[in-house]
């Protein structure tokens, strides 16, 4: 009986092709809507744990001025020099310090040249920061100190400069730097506010400071913490050797932030769970307008087809089976409704994430909960029409013209 | 002696209250036996109608007493009501009433899905249905390429696959010319003498109703003359009206 009653369905659906895509659009917009919301959602979340992968485990960065606070606001800031690192390198929290002077140059290889963003550094910066090596090696220790003209490219960079084949070895020329490739960094792709993190170049910290920056600065300080040690000790230490070799008094406030990265990444999270919670939502609302529309169309359909009620109830059909017969066309036109919207939910997030860089997450999960969903749209919005079907008075619906 | 098919006790049925009221239905005693080929006449709003929809368990007596081959029919719930008609009773309208944009074959099959047969059983009854009448190779037609004659043979065809004990025919050939109207009736006749299948049907013209074995008339609702019809029973004799 079921089964007859799907096949009637589809047949009555397929009579009225324009009208039942008309009335199953609401529920396709609905379930797309918030399949594309939910899966996009998924997707940045996932790289922003990917990042928080990448940044590495147990660091935290140290950087002059206030946390919280614009450029401008709060006590001027001092910049760092090596010789802080140095001096955080000597505490028994601190694993390694690479602390990061920044800048941005052109780098030229032959007839190719990019604008890129130069990061100087020292040897512990690749482990800090969680990064591998394609090919070639690190700098040493003693390149890093003396500063030496070397450096390691990032993928994107190397792609920009040399094409696929290897930069192991050749000379590029950053400002008027000359300086010897040493090695190739694994790619780590976009990080967690969708910036190309293999578009750079790493040269030891001394030769960015002397050459290209023509000061002793540094912009901040990345610092691996000691196995065994809670991140919160470990600020905490850091914080007080600072606020000592800055002469920070009692009462006064740091002139630094120190930033948990994997903090940072936690709340990337949830504020990427709330917004796409909102906008799911705000998609979950055409749902139920698509429901409506379900309704209203079946209502049209009894009210058409009262006639043919009355037939098959003088056949000798029950009211039940009446019932279920109006109840079946609903349920199916909104599980169409409900499939569409899947496959254009899926291909709008698909999309979607190819132009915002980030990985295409479909949860299974969640198809199968906006299918499910949608059939119960079909049931809540079909029973009232299906009930007014079923309670028609034969006489009277044989009598309807 | 078994219960008759078809037994009014005593049956009324008033719509409205008060002022409003109206007995179409006044006190009606009506034995109809299985085999009988029974003509209703009566003018409009003399109870014909009531009757045949409470004889069809369509509606409920408000007095007395309606028993279908024994059974009270008016203390049944609506769905009893339904499988009763489902398992007994056949329908024939005047406006033909069958589904539009579905195949006479389909139309066919309809009491059959109630009934619960599928499959290839349910095509072989259906079409044989279909050949009854006359229709074969006419299966895939949409009652809009049909005549009227042959919609109304589709409408029996489909009262017939129910097998079932009663067929209800309501002025069948009131939408038909005199020439299709002697087919049908012809029709009935068969159904009625080769399949001793009970048929109760009303009609406005004597000359219909003399295609029948028994004569009902209702006036104001009531029986004021229940008879053999007039002997000369022209389908019997194979002769046109």
């Amino acid at each position: 009986m079921i089964l007859e009653a799907v096949r009637l369905a589809l047949r009555s659906i397929l009579r009225n092709k324009l009208r039942s895509f008309l009335t199953i659009l609401g529920v396709v917009i609905g379930v797309g809507a918030v399949i594309a919301m939910v899966t996009v959602g998924q997707g940045s979340s996932q790289q922003v744990s990917a990042s928080v992968q990448s940044l590495g485990s147990d660091m935290v960065v140290l950087r002059p001025g206030q946390r919280g606070f614009g450029p401008g606001s709060g006590p001027p800031a001092r910049r760092f020099t090596l010789r802080d690192s140095d001096a955080l390198a000597h505490l028994p929290v601190v694993r390694s310090v690479a602390p990061t002077a920044n800048a941005s140059a052109t780098v030229v290889f032959g007839n190719a040249n990019v604008s890129t963003s130069i990061t100087g550094s020292t040897e512990a910066w690749a482990e800090i920061s969680n990064w591998t090596f394609a090919s070639g090696r690190n700098f040493s220790a003693s390149e890093a100190r003396a500063g030496a003209p070397v450096c390691l490219l990032g993928q994107t960079v190397r792609t920009k400069l040399f094409g696929a084949s290897d930069p192991v070895g050749q000379q590029v020329r950053v400002k008027a730097i000359s300086c010897t490739v040493v090695g190739l960094l694994g790619a780590k792709g976009a990080g967690s506010f969708g910036q190309d993190q293999d578009d750079l170049i790493v040269m030891p910290v001394r030769l960015v400071q002397r050459r290209l920056n023509g000061n002793d600065e540094v912009n901040a300080i990345q610092i691996g913490i000691a196995p065994g040690v809670s991140t919160a000790e470990a600020i905490g230490q850091i914080t007080d050797l600072m606020r000592d070799r800055r002469r920070i008094g009692m009462g006064q406030d740091d002139d630094f932030s120190v930033t948990d990265m994997k903090e940072v990444a936690s709340m990337l999270n949830s504020i990427n769970s709330v917004l796409s919670g909102m906008l799911s939502s705000v998609a979950a609302v055409s749902l139920l307008v698509g429901g409506i529309g379900i309704m209203n169309i079946m209502l049209v359909s009894v009210t058409e087809r009262t006639r043919e009620i009355g037939i098959r109830l003088a056949i000798g059909a029950t009211g039940r089976q009446v019932l279920t017969q109006f109840l079946v066309e609903a349920v199916v036109l909104s599980l169409f409704g409900g499939l569409i919207g899947i496959i254009v939910g899926l291909a709008l997030a698909w999309g979607a994430g190819r132009f915002m860089a980030i990985p295409f997450a479909p949860d299974p999960l969640v198809v199968l909960l906006a299918f499910a969903f949608s059939a119960v749209v079909g049931v809540v919005f079909g029973f009232f029409p299906a009930r007014r079907a079923a309670r028609l008075d034969p006489i009277e619906a044989l009598r309807h013209q | 002696m078994a219960a008759p098919l078809i037994e009014f006790r005593n049956v009324s049925r008033v719509y409205g209250e008060g002022e409003a009221e109206v007995r179409a239905l006044d006190g009606v005693d009506l034995r109809i036996e299985a085999g009988e080929f029974v003509a209703v006449m009566g003018p409009s709003g003399s109870g014909k109608s009531t009757a045949m929809n409470i004889i069809g368990c369509l509606d409920r007596p408000t007095g007395g007493e309606y028993q279908f081959e024994g059974v009270p029919v008016q203390d049944l719930s609506p769905d009893a009501r339904a499988l009763l008609r489902r398992h007994y009773l056949g329908f024939v309208f005047q406006g033909f009433n069958l589904l539009p944009r579905t195949s006479a074959l389909e139309n066919v099959e309809l009491p059959l899905i109630y009934k619960g047969v599928s499959g290839p059983e349910r095509d072989a009854r259906a079409r044989a249905a279909l050949a009854k009448v006359g229709l074969q190779g006419r299966e895939g037609h949409d009652p809009s390429q049909l005549s009227g004659g042959q919609q109304q043979r589709v409408a029996i065809a489909r009262a017939l696959a129910g097998s079932p004990t009663v067929i209800l025919a309501d002025e069948p050939t009131g939408n038909l010319d005199s020439h299709r109207s002697h087919e049908i009736l012809t029709l009935l006749q068969e159904l009625n003498r080769d399949e001793g299948i009970t048929i109760v049907m009303v009609t406005h013209e004597p000359d219909i109703a003399a295609y029948a074995k028994r004569l009902v008339v209702f006036t104001d609702g009531k029986i004021t003359r229940d008879e053999p019809s007039a002997a000369l029973a022209p389908g019997l004799t194979g002769a046109a009206p």
